[in-house]
């Protein structure tokens, strides 16, 4: 028991340790936001304070924009909706007057509403669509405050909120929204670091990978959407007070342009790098007055250079780990014994070993080529099951079909004696089934570790909010999806890597990336794309031995294959597809002794 | 109150339609939707103001340089924004770059033109009241390049090597054809199209900056509901807007115009992402 609690506690401080070179530019920045007022004038506290009103909306945009990829470009919109509402209700020329304590989080509950309601469109929309709708979203708001005399003052504007003492003078409100940057960026930095950072991430990055995890796009993204709509309002507030007065002048698309070219700057999927962003390109026109004119032709150059020149923008900079040459010459050694150490959960209905996954009668159709033809399959527990045939008879659609990418036109799919819903792969991973990809489709962004994180999002327990308060579920599920990662890229042969930026592995690593990641799931079914493709000889044996270690634990694996040796080595069943249709069934032995697959496909 | 909807609402739907063919003709070489399609058009009347009234030249003369100057803003689309993550096209980079672009023109054309819109002269000076030229020149020009486009796309041997480009860009560079002149090329055809909708729109929406972003905005729409690179979809959805947005306006008043065409967009694309006259998606698998 003692000597548990040591491990535990050394683990602690190593991890300490690990994330300390992350800290300590955010604290060096915040060391200096605080000694600020000692050393300059208020002009400096003016800046100081926009610089940190415009983080408090670009810490929230950055998770949408930087995280999930989504181009929303006329955030402003929010800005202009959230200092609206908070001066509005301040000073009540509509209702009762309200402290301006309440009314920053009213505003920022307004904001939310509205940033689900601009973001909506992303979960149909493709890239440019988005940008185009959140940029007509821009204009509209900024005409409706003009319009809306009553209310908004129209082109006269409104007084922004005041703030009571001590946050009434220069360097009080700076210290104010000094504080609400700091724990907006803690926020974010906690949602970044959680399973739904990791999500947002493999959404962008591989997005049918991440549905062949369980992760579900249109909940993640509402929920960062509501995040960064509420910081963008409540940013809207304290820039209302800053401003003293506001008029829809005050919202020009050039700060929109600022706040996401800020995080494109920074570099997607960071957070340092936005926040330095959004610091140089506030502070950046006014150390040169003369360019405050061309501001916004300065942004514009500088993002056509960073997309040019430098897509990583700053964070790939000061990305000093990634830098590091990675020993050549790496083999991949996977150690299937260590399975043994990983115990195998038995969760609710879903108790391995007695179901079989059944396909009957599939047809599906692509215009008038049938792809599959009326296919009868069962795979049972414990087998490897191997499915092999010629390019076009349908074994990855087969695979696509049991993991819902393709509906089938006609037939049933079931698991043991429940239907599978035909579509809907996201529903795939908690039913137990998880697959690898022909072409390993891995988040190159992410770390190794990440990645294989990644395979075991469905069984997080905390929250959204656990996660963005850092309460301890959200620490439990870290640690356990960790520790489960970390063991499994053992098993694969692959924890030196854990650490490395996945896009700098070789192919044959990744394709153990993607078993690692489906093996998190702790599935019952594992379907396996040509996993050999690509390997070296003594590559696929010990691939072979790891495949025939899992099946032992009770997973059925299904094998897409087109190395012979591989299949008739370690398959307990193979199917053999023709056209669609089954051309033979049975053990190894009878494929090999079946006269028509020797002399179509095995050219003996 | 009829016949203004219908004048202003078909010359308002033409330039759109112009901007939204031109937005298709970018598109068909290099599947890049490009931000500089409404700055194309922004272009067509500041040239144009600027050549023949600032300048005093000759209409024709104006008409000429004003093409001139937007096809080598199209061209130099192509080079600086498009060519360069042309190899990176799942990253989407296309929209940052080109976004950066279009506001590097938009910020060029305020300090340099001034933020004020400034008048257009007018060019033949027919017609008067609902027949005005400044409506029906921008539906004259709007079937003009239709017909020209469908003759150069038909009867061309350069516009059958944009349809082949168009269609199945490695099989017709498998056939030898020069795919990255084609496509400097369809960036100037683009912006001589954007220079059109611009100049023949100039009396309508004058020379100004801001031009560039409305247009943005409005050209994008027809492209979204006739689907990607579909002229006639874009010139029905862009008449059809047009009517839309003006009947909105004299009906219900300005603002809500604007939220009304939004609205409409936003509703549309979430229904039929491919758009009303677009194909189905691609595979994804």
């Amino acid at each position: 028991m003692a000597a548990v609690t040591t491990a535990s506690e050394r683990n602690e401080t190593q991890a300490f340790r690990a994330i300390l070179p992350q800290l300590a530019p955010f604290v060096g920045i915040l060391a200096i936001a605080m000694i600020l007022p000692f050393v300059s004038n208020d002009y400096w506290a003016l800046i100081g304070t926009r610089a940190a009103i415009y983080w408090v909306l670009v810490s929230g945009l950055n998770l949408v924009v930087g995280f999930a990829g989504h181009l929303a470009i006329g955030y402003v919109a929010l800005l202009a909706l959230g200092a609206y509402t908070t001066s509005v209700l301040v000073a009540g020329n509509v209702m009762a007057p309200v402290p301006v304590f309440a009314a920053l989080p009213i505003a920022g509950c307004v904001g939310a509403v509205f940033g689900v309601i601009v973001g909506l469109p992303a979960l149909r929309l493709r890239t440019f669509y988005f940008a185009m709708s959140t940029l007509g979203f821009a204009t509209i708001v900024t005409q409706i405050a003009l319009a809306w005399q009553s209310v908004t003052g129209g082109g006269i504007g409104i007084a922004g909120p005041e703030f009571p003492a001590p946050f009434d003078t220069a360097w009080g409100y700076y210290y104010l929204c000094v504080a609400f940057a700091a724990f907006c960026t803690w926020m974010s930095a906690n949602v970044a670091h959680s399973r739904f950072g990791r999500a947002l991430i493999a959404v962008r990055d591989a997005e049918v990978a991440a549905e062949a995890t369980g992760i579900s796009k249109p909940r993640m993204l509402i929920a960062i959407f509501l995040f960064a709509g509420a910081l963008a309002a409540i940013a809207g507030g304290l820039f209302a007070s800053l401003q003293t007065y506001i008029t829809p002048d005050a919202f020009t698309f050039d700060l929109s342009i600022l706040f996401f070219i800020a995080i494109l700057i920074g570099g997607r999927g960071s957070i340092l790098g936005p926040m330095l962003g959004t610091i140089i390109l506030t502070i950046l026109p006014e150390i040169a007055a003369p360019l405050a004119a061309w501001s916004t032709f300065l942004y514009a150059g500088l993002l056509l250079a960073i997309v040019l020149a430098m897509p990583g923008g700053i964070a790939a900079l000061l990305d000093f780990r990634n830098r590091r040459p990675l020993a050549s010459n790496r083999a991949i050694v996977p150690r299937p014994a260590a399975l043994g150490d990983i115990a195998r959960k038995t969760m609710g209905d879903k108790t391995a070993g007695d179901k079989t996954l059944s396909l009957r009668n599939i047809v599906l159709s692509f215009g008038n080529v049938r792809a599959i033809d009326g296919l009868d399959l069962d795979v049972k527990p414990g087998q490897v099951h191997g499915l092999i045939g010629p390019n076009g008879s349908g074994k990855t659609t087969t695979l696509n079909v049991i993991s819902g990418y393709y509906a089938a036109s006609t037939g049933t799919l079931a698991l043991g004696a429940d239907a599978l819903p035909a579509g809907r792969p996201e529903v795939r991973a908690l039913r137990g089934i998880a697959r690898t990809f022909q072409t390993p489709r891995v988040i190159g962004a992410a770390s190794v570790l990440e990645n294989v994180m990644i395979g075991g999002t469905v069984e997080g327990e905390a929250t959204f909010v656990e996660a963005l308060l850092a309460l301890p579920r959200h620490w439990r599920d870290e640690r356990k999806l960790a520790a489960s990662a970390r063991a499994l890229l053992g098993v694969v042969g692959l924890e030196a890597l854990a650490d490395v930026r996945a896009d700098r592995l070789q192919h044959s690593e990744l394709r153990f990336i993607e078993i690692a990641r489906a093996l998190m799931l702790d599935p019952d079914f594992l379907l396996l794309d040509e996993p050999a493709a690509g390997l070296s000889g003594d590559e696929i044996e010990r691939l072979g031995a790891l495949i025939k270690a899992i099946s032992r634990r009770g997973t059925a694996v299904m094998l897409v294959e087109h190395h012979a040796d591989l299949i008739f080595d370690i398959c307990d069943q193979v199917t053999v597809l023709n056209l669609g249709r089954v051309l033979a069934a049975g053990t190894p032995a009878e494929i090999r002794a079946h006269k028509e697959v020797v002399s179509a496909y095995l050219g003996v | 109150m009829l016949a203004s909807i219908l004048a202003t609402g078909l010359a308002a739907g033409a330039i759109y339609a112009l901007v939204g063919i031109t937005y298709n003709t970018m598109f068909s070489t290099s599947r890049v939707m490009s931000f500089t399609a409404g700055q194309l058009a922004m272009l067509g009347g500041v040239f144009g103001s600027m050549f023949m009234l600032k300048m005093g030249m000759p209409i024709l003369v104006g008409f000429f340089l004003t093409l001139l100057g937007c096809a080598i803003i199209g061209v130099i689309t192509e080079f600086v924004a498009v060519r360069p993550v042309l190899k990176s096209l799942d990253q989407h980079l296309y929209v940052l770059s080109t976004l950066a672009l279009a506001l590097m023109i938009q910020q060029v054309t305020a300090i340099k033109w001034g933020t004020e819109p400034q008048p257009f002269p007018r060019l033949i000076g027919w017609g008067s009241g609902v027949w005005d030229e400044k409506f029906w020149l921008p539906v004259a020009a709007c079937a003009i390049t239709i017909i020209g486009l469908e003759y150069l796309y038909r009867r061309t041997l350069v516009g059958r090597a944009f349809l082949a480009i168009a269609e199945d860009n490695f099989a017709a560079r498998a056939l030898g054809l020069p795919e990255r002149n084609l496509r400097v090329a369809s960036y100037a055809l683009a912006g001589i199209v954007g220079g059109v909708a611009g100049f023949s729109g100039g009396e309508l929406l004058l020379a100004f900056f801001a031009n560039g972003a409305l247009l943005n905005f409005y050209g994008f729409v027809p492209v979204a509901l006739g689907g990607l690179g579909n002229n006639r979809g874009a010139i029905i959805g862009g008449l059809a807007l047009g009517l839309f947005q003006q009947a909105a306006n004299f009906l219900v008043g300005g603002i809500f115009s604007s939220v009304a065409v939004f609205a409409l967009f936003i509703v549309v694309l979430l229904a039929a992402p491919q758009g009303l006259f677009g194909s189905s998606t691609a595979r994804r698998v």
